[in-house]
């Protein structure tokens, strides 16, 4: 995999949104705080955490649906900041949503809401060009061309999902930004719908920002997982390293605590049990995030912000006692 | 004689477009202290055959038929007085969504003691003490300033606590646990796993687990009934189901969840979508989705099969194997099906 491109290249990433705490006061809340990485051409990088760690947060913001607060994107090394630049990006770059029911509007036809994009990118000449891409992209995503005139209500939670990639398609991009895009489908349809993000991958060559809290999911899908904690990343690495070798002590409880289908295996399982619940972004300890839950903390975790450092070969964590636990 | 008996249990709802057999045909027996697990996707009738056995089916769902038996006692038809005194003393249930099931104008120590005091004879301050007492049972620090809070203080992981907290105060034999942790994080998932575990081995209660993660399951459950389109398709002891699936169903299910040796290769998805339980077909409910759906699938459906003394299922494959191995055969001039 070396030897491909980078096409993303994120440094320093950071999203912060102003709650307001009385009547001229605010706070910030640091969403996303420094976050780095990078994505190579046809690579998947699954990005995992529990709610409120800023993983979403750090789809959109890739993407400026928020304007980022700080930080670099570039994307097949060109920096993307005006408006020109955001604009072309975004007939490179799409997203897939979670919901499949509120994301799809309900007034418009499957063909209006696949079409829109060609629309508004001016992407298409003619109502006739216009038809047949619509129906090319729905043959991509497994829809039939018969319900191209339905509206969304009309179809179920795997189907509303097709459609949403069938939009996501529509400009032909080169990056698409999943963000949980299978967590609401049930189990049957969830593989069916991992299958097709497989297929177009290899079909159209697509690069993935993989957004899931599903561990397994993540793992089945992704070339390289990040691990995210309270705004920031705390353990990258290739993703069967990250399984079998997870080193930030974060990873460990994380991964641990995923329920294995296998009773057996369950059952012998020692699972690490964090104590509390994650802190508040608002109120975030100082130092290192996740101190507060770990067993190895001490007073230099309390007082810097471990570094984000390659320990091994394309293995990055941010662990102020990583050779001592591990 | 088993704790819980529910036999025939036949649920449906009477909808403006017709009658919905939500649940069809359920049967299966709880023992005192075994954790029971019902799994099965949307619309698979997981949750409302738990609410029939409560009785707290919404209004246009209605038992038509079969029994629930309590210790012996029948509940359907028993009457909302029989009822009551089941729901929460006998059987308490807790919900998914531990955001929208606590009131958020009182505080929780309010909802606890009008629990406690609604389903035993303590005073106020016995039913406070027993409170703080339910809350340190379910490792929430600090209890007594926790009573005076309102659930939006607590997180989600907290909440779901205080839910057990209260389902848990008067000592049910029986806990439904209708997908608790579904709404949780994984970490928090793990935390409330090994608090229910704990619990139901210190309390010596039966738990029946509804849920739609396999690895829940897996985790949790002795026992295990795989519910598709409001009917059981195979029922037994977790290992039987997780080891020796004998339906095409759960076989397939089993199949299309992304493992350690999945990864770069492709799952193997069960096709098509759930069935309309408005258009419902004349045989198994699963054929149209069942790669080795034979005609006899489409025209009858299979009747319970006893597979081995832990393990029962209703899937024509069972009856084709056992002729395919001579166990059993066609009468003669019978007609084979395929």
């Amino acid at each position: 995999m070396s030897e491909k491109k980078t096409l993303i290249e994120v440094q320093d990433l950071k999203e912060y949104f102003n709650i307001n705490t009385g009547m001229f006061r605010s706070k910030p809340l640091k969403a996303v705080d420094g976050v780095s990485f990078s994505i190579k051409k046809g690579e998947t990088l699954g990005l995992v955490g529990e709610s409120g760690c800023g993983k979403t947060t750090v789809g959109r913001t890739l993407l400026h649906l928020y304007k980022p607060t700080g930080g670099e994107i570039r994307y097949d090394g060109k920096l993307i900041k005006s408006r020109s630049d955001i604009k072309e990006f975004r007939k490179k770059a799409t997203m897939v949503f979670q919901d499949p029911y509120s994301s799809l509007n309900p007034r418009m036809t499957v063909a209006d809401i696949i079409g829109e994009p060609l629309d508004v990118h001016k992407l298409v000449k003619g109502k006739k060009e216009r038809q047949e891409r619509i129906l090319e992209l729905m043959d991509y995503v497994g829809l039939n061309s018969e319900h191209a005139a339905r509206y969304a209500h009309e179809f179920s939670g795997g189907q509303r999902q097709r459609i949403g990639i069938a939009r996501s398609l529509a400009v032909n991009p080169d990056f698409i930004v999943c963000d949980e895009p299978v967590s609401a489908l049930d189990v049957s349809i969830q593989a069916q719908v991992i299958n097709m993000f497989d297929e177009l991958q290899d079909k159209l060559g697509l690069t993935y920002l993989f957004i899931a809290h599903d561990l397994l999911v993540v793992r089945h899908i992704s070339d390289r997982i990040a691990v995210m904690y309270l705004g920031r990343m705390v353990e990258l690495a290739d993703a069967n390293e990250i399984y079998d070798h997870p080193l930030h002590p974060y990873s460990k409880s994380l991964l641990s605590a995923v329920p294995v289908p296998d009773p057996k295996v369950a059952r012998a399982n020692k699972r690490i049990v964090l104590k509390g619940d994650i802190p508040s972004p608002l109120n975030a300890p100082s130092g290192c995030p996740f101190r507060t839950r770990c067993q190895y903390a001490c007073d230099k975790c309390a007082e810097a912000m471990p570094a984000f450092e390659e320990v091994e070969t394309g293995h990055f964590v941010a662990c102020h006692r990583i050779k001592e636990i591990n | 004689m088993a704790l819980l008996e529910v036999k025939h249990l036949q649920t449906s709802f009477f909808t403006d477009a017709g009658e919905v057999k939500a649940v069809n045909d359920v049967s299966f027996t709880l023992d005192r202290g075994k954790v029971l697990g019902i799994v099965g996707e949307s619309g698979s009738g997981k949750s409302v055959t738990a609410y029939s056995i409560m009785q707290i089916l919404a209004g246009t769902g209605k038992i038509v038929g079969g029994s629930v038996k309590l210790d012996g006692q029948e509940l359907v038809g028993a009457g909302e007085k029989v009822m009551k005194n089941v729901r929460g003393n006998k059987i308490s249930i807790i919900f998914q969504d531990p955001m929208t099931s606590l009131n958020p104008t009182y505080t929780i120590g309010k909802q606890l003691m009008e629990a406690i005091m609604l389903h035993t004879d303590r005073n106020k301050q016995q039913a406070k003490e027993r409170a703080i007492e339910m809350l340190r049972l379910v490792n929430i620090n600090e209890p007594e300033k926790r009573m005076k809070q309102y659930p939006f203080e607590h997180s989600g992981g907290m909440r779901q606590r205080v839910m057990i907290a209260m389902a848990l105060a008067c000592e049910p034999d029986i806990l439904i646990a209708d997908e608790p942790t579904t709404a949780l994080d994984v970490t928090i998932q793990a935390q409330i796993l090994e608090l229910m575990g704990s619990l139901q081995k210190e309390l010596g209660m039966a738990i029946i687990m509804i849920t739609h993660d396999l690895g829940v399951v897996a985790q949790m459950c002795d026992e295990v009934v795989v519910m598709y389109a409001g009917s059981i398709c195979e029922q037994g002891t977790a290992d039987e189901i997780f080891y020796h699936p004998a339906h095409e169903y759960t076989k397939g299910l089993m199949r299309s969840i992304p493992t350690a040796d999945t990864a770069g290769k492709k799952l193997q998805p069960i096709t098509g979508t759930p069935i309309d339980l408005l258009n419902m077909p004349k045989g198994c409910p699963f054929a149209p989705r069942c790669d080795n759906a034979m005609k006899i699938c489409i025209s009858h459906r299979a009747e319970r099969e006893i597979i081995n003394e832990d393990h029962a299922a209703a899937c024509w494959m069972n009856v084709k194997n056992r002729l395919d191995r001579g166990e059993i055969e066609l009468a003669e001039g019978g007609e084979q099906d395929e």
